[in-house]
């Protein structure tokens, strides 16, 4: 057994996890139940909340704009413009701050568009900028959840419906005119003599009362004019240029540059290394030992070593001879696992959720049929490597870290110094890919605790091999699944003995627990779910669409075999499974509403050309999923060889996310979600043998590449419902729509991901 | 240690002081500033640190620097500092190619050294091209879509007679 404190851990999870679900749902509890059927009740502005104004010298209108905290987002009267609200006009233009990380899912641009069409200013006067970081100012600063654009729709909104407002009343004012014969358009206010610019009235907007949110009117959806447009990513000018936006591109002066080796299998602790021989070698400056601090998330025993560049540091990590006290660490095996798995099929493990009365209904059913699906550990693998810049001064330490979870690093990095967390500050930088790794902040603990004990300012970085073999991997599974079909066809119950793993010896891994939400929980009349959980050393943590990312392709998998089991179509059995339109869990933000599923199931499969004839060895699949508020269907066009060669031409989604914020941004994640879908389906696996990952670079771990990348149609419902977010719920009906293919096409069921453990390779 | 000569993006650069055995990658990072070649498996498996080298697109992680005589041509080296953009990033903006980022400056120099090589490329010699370089965020449609558009803007900026991209 690990001494790991896995209660430490799963303090930090469960601190991530309130800045992702329940936050949302702290805010959204604010007495807007009533407001319902609106899925997401996301947060509304009540007259106890306020915006707060402060003329800044200089004549520049800032608005601080707060709906959970009491204390304001304190302003500096006479102070540097400072950035500390959502947007900033004076003389110089218009500057929107966008608040959360951005890690590739586009909110550096969409949330800023969110506030530039209420505030009716012009895209291209609008120069974003990232915010700081400052939650009693911008409430929740966090990248993940797919919770950006539902938990900021209404903040945004009255944000810039606020300015707009007081820019109306400047105008008013200087006219001697009433603020309801003016108008507003692209950062101008115009009049029946012409027209007044934003940033000619922004200091005069600045002395004007702010307005009581409930005395503003938001746009309707019809008079949007940015909103739902294609617009490019804010950053991609200095993208294609090369510009040192991300995390690792950061340079403080007299910076060295630090790599860190941990134990390959969690719990292990340094017994001796040469030290000596390494900080003699070339451009090294230190080699030391760090115990760790007894939290797993924070910060692991190691060696540190501190050189004059990245190479003599990756260069002497090599050279770096560690002998390693495993007597408390972990001794993980996939194979064991497996075998343990297997053997619990007829082992009733706890119930989670038992509905109706599965037992009659199995009793009483026209057909039974059994199988068993698994799933494989798999990576994270975000292109950029962990990294982290720190200067550490004095008691203070400053940062420049690409996480998705700036809050969280500051709490994490002052635990692991022993500091109070006033005195941490983070820089939030562009972020190379996230899925969910950069929501656990260790490798800015391990960059705090070198910065320190060296002295100097460092840039962390770890590599290829440091990020896979100390992933936080998504777990393995195994599902027993039993279903029911009844005498007239239709699905009569489900069980689904679920073998899943725990880090802690009690609950479930992150994405390792069923719960009644999970299909076909709430829709059929008699389903039972039941898990035993393995304990599992190697950490273990959210990977994009958590749960439903593994459980999309067990249960929409099943689902197919019972239609076939029935002899009906796949397409026919979903809808009736979904049934009549209405919310499953009324007035409760994430929930499915049916019509809405039912509405993109006939939308993809109308778009795919569901029920056309195919060539030999050649079908459509299809497979629905709720995640993330996002209802998405998709059709898969699949070509099987006699040899198991696959090819995916094409993938057709169809989405209900509300309304799109940016056409562009939208569609780029759902052509994303897919191809890490299929690539993820396809051959990527993490094993473990004696606690440690077995595959640590690329070169094992083949990614998809554009050859196999399929042609992706997207169509989205235009829906009225509040929109909600896109960067993961389009990826867990992927895998199960690929393997319905592959049985259509072949009748070979796979039950396996990836499917090259069921001898599956691409054409 | 002798001095380590380069020629990077037009300019003749000499490094004193770099261990010989220092990657392409980590001189052209940590030692010229020039940051938008990227480090992502260090062994040339996902195309992140893609330059071109006399033209020729090369996974500077793998490469000693000392290996190299030929001319370097970063990311950088593409537009003129501020300067419009060549074509090619032209078409990765106005197509909105990227998620996070990470990977399409490696992405923009193969393409490049795919155009300079083959100025019209079919899909299926774009895909051959661009298939040691890795998206992890999945961008490809768009990055396909990118390298076509810039072939035949390239191809319309040459009748016009401009170059639309240094060489």
């Amino acid at each position: 057994m690990t001494t790991l404190n896995y209660a430490d851990i799963h303090a930090t999870f469960a601190a991530v996890n309130a800045e992702l679900a329940d936050v949302a749902r702290a805010e959204a509890g604010k007495g807007s139940a009533a407001d319902a059927p609106a899925q997401i009740q996301v947060a509304k502005l009540g007259r106890r909340q306020f915006m707060r104004l402060t003329g800044l010298a200089g004549g520049g209108l800032m608005l601080a704009f707060t709906l959970r905290a009491p204390n304001a987002a304190a302003q500096t009267a006479g102070g540097p413009l400072a950035p500390n609200g959502f947007l900033r006009i004076d003389a110089d233009g218009i500057f929107i701050f966008a608040k959360n990380p951005e890690i590739g899912q586009g909110v550096k641009t969409s949330l800023p568009m969110i506030v530039a069409e209420e505030l009716d200013a012009a895209w291209e006067d609008v120069r974003v900028e990232q915010s700081p970081i400052d939650e009693a100012a911008y409430g929740p600063q966090f990248a993940g959840g797919s919770l950006s654009i539902p938990m900021n729709w209404d903040r945004l909104r009255y944000a810039g419906a606020t300015a707009r407002a007081m820019l109306v009343g400047a105008a008013a004012a200087r006219l001697g005119v009433s603020p309801a014969d003016l108008r507003t358009q692209d950062s101008h206010v115009l009049h029946s003599g012409g027209k007044l610019a934003y940033t000619e009235l922004a200091a005069e907007a600045a002395a004007m009362p702010v307005p009581e949110a409930d005395s503003l009117t938001l746009k309707e959806r019809g008079e949007y004019r940015l909103l739902g447009q294609r617009v490019t990513g804010v950053d991609n000018d200095a993208l294609v240029r090369g510009k040192p936006l991300f995390g690792v591109d950061q340079r403080v002066p007299g910076m060295k540059y630090a790599t860190y080796q941990k134990c390959g299998a969690i719990g292990g602790k340094v017994k001796s290394a040469n030290l000596d021989a390494v900080k003699a070698m070339p451009g090294v400056v230190d080699a030391f030992v760090l115990d760790g601090n007894g939290n797993a998330m924070e910060l692991l025993p190691g060696v540190a070593i501190v050189a004059d560049s990245t190479w003599a540091a990756i260069r002497a990590k090599r050279a770096l001879e560690v002998e390693w006290d495993e007597s408390s660490a972990g001794t993980d095996s996939w194979s064991a696992a497996a075998a343990a798995a297997a053997k619990l099929r007829d082992t009733a493990g706890e119930r989670v959720f038992d509905a109706g009365s599965v037992d009659d209904a199995f009793a009483t059913a026209a057909k039974r049929v059994d199988a068993s699906y698994a799933y494989h550990f798999v990576s994270h693998a975000q292109l950029e490597p962990q990294n982290c810049t720190a200067r550490y001064a004095d008691g203070a330490i400053e940062m420049w870290a690409p996480t998705q979870t700036p809050g969280s690093g500051i709490r994490g990095v002052a635990n692991t110094l022993g500091i109070d967390p006033a005195k941490v500050t983070v820089h939030q930088l562009r972020c190379g890919g996230g899925f969910g790794r950069r929501l656990y902040n260790d490798f800015m603990c391990e960059a705090a605790a070198i910065a320190k004990r060296a002295g100097v300012p460092v840039k962390l970085q770890w590599t290829r091999e440091d990020d896979m073999c100390c992933d936080l991997f998504r777990a393995g599974g195994f599902h027993h699944v039993a279903g029911a079909v009844d005498d007239d066809g239709r699905v009569s119950a489900w069980q689904d003995r679920f073998v899943t793993f725990t880090n802690d010896g009690e609950r479930p891994v992150s994405g390792g627990g069923l719960s009644g939400r999970v299909f076909p929980g709430g829709l059929l009349a008699n389903v039972r779910y039941e898990q035993t959980a393995l304990p599992w050393s190697s950490r273990c943590a959210a990977w994009r669409a958590p749960g439903s990312n593994v459980f999309a392709f067990v249960v929409q998998s099943f689902l197919h075999e019972l239609a076939d089991a029935a002899g009906r179509d796949h397409l026919e059995v979903l809808l009736e499974v979904l049934g009549e339109p209405r919310w499953l869990q009324e007035g409760q933000m994430q929930a499915l509403h049916t019509g809405r599923a039912a509405g993109v199931v006939r939308l993809a499969a109308e778009r795919a050309g569901w029920g056309r004839e195919m060539p030999p060895g050649r079908a459509l699949g299809l497979a629905f999923y709720f995640s993330h508020a996002g209802h998405i269907a998709e059709v898969a066009d699949v070509s099987v060889s006699a040899d198991k060669r696959v090819k995916v031409h094409r993938v057709t989604v169809a989405a209900d996310v509300g309304p799109i914020v940016n056409l562009s941004g939208a569609e780029n994640q759902i052509q994303g979600s897919v191809v890490d879908g299929l690539s993820t389906m396809l051959g990527l696996a993490i094993g473990f043998e004696n606690g440690r990952a077995q595959e640590t670079n690329f070169d094992r771990y083949p990614m998809l590449r554009m050859p196999a990348t399929p042609a992706v149609d997207v169509h989205f419902v235009d829906s009225d419902f509040s929109p909600t977010g896109l960067g993961e719920p389009a990826l867990p009906p992927l895998a199960p729509a690929v393997c319905n293919a592959i049985y259509a096409a072949t009748g070979d069921r796979v039950r396996t991901m990836p499917i090259s453990e069921a001898g599956y390779r691409l054409a | 240690m002798a001095d380590l000569a380069l020629q990077v993006n037009g300019r003749q650069r000499v490094l004193p002081g770099v261990d010989e055995s220092t990657p392409l990658l980590w001189v052209l990072r940590d030692e010229l500033g020039l940051v938008g070649a990227k480090f992502g498996c260090g062994i040339s498996q996902c195309g992140a640190c893609t330059v071109l080298v006399d033209g020729a697109p090369v996974r500077s992680c793998s490469l000693p620097a000392k290996a190299v005589s030929g001319a370097v041509t970063t990311i950088e080296g593409l537009a003129p500092d501020d300067g419009p953009l060549t074509a090619l990033q032209q078409a990765w903006v106005d197509l909105d190619v990227a998620q996070c980022g990470y990977c399409q400056a490696g992405q923009i120099m193969a393409a490049e050294g795919l155009l300079r090589r083959n100025p019209s490329p079919s899909d299926a010699e774009i895909d051959e091209a661009m298939a040691p370089n890795l998206c992890r965020c999945g961008t490809y449609l768009r990055i396909r879509e990118a390298v076509k558009t810039a072939a035949r803007n390239r191809e319309r900026d040459a009748t016009a007679g401009n170059a639309g991209a240094p060489a």
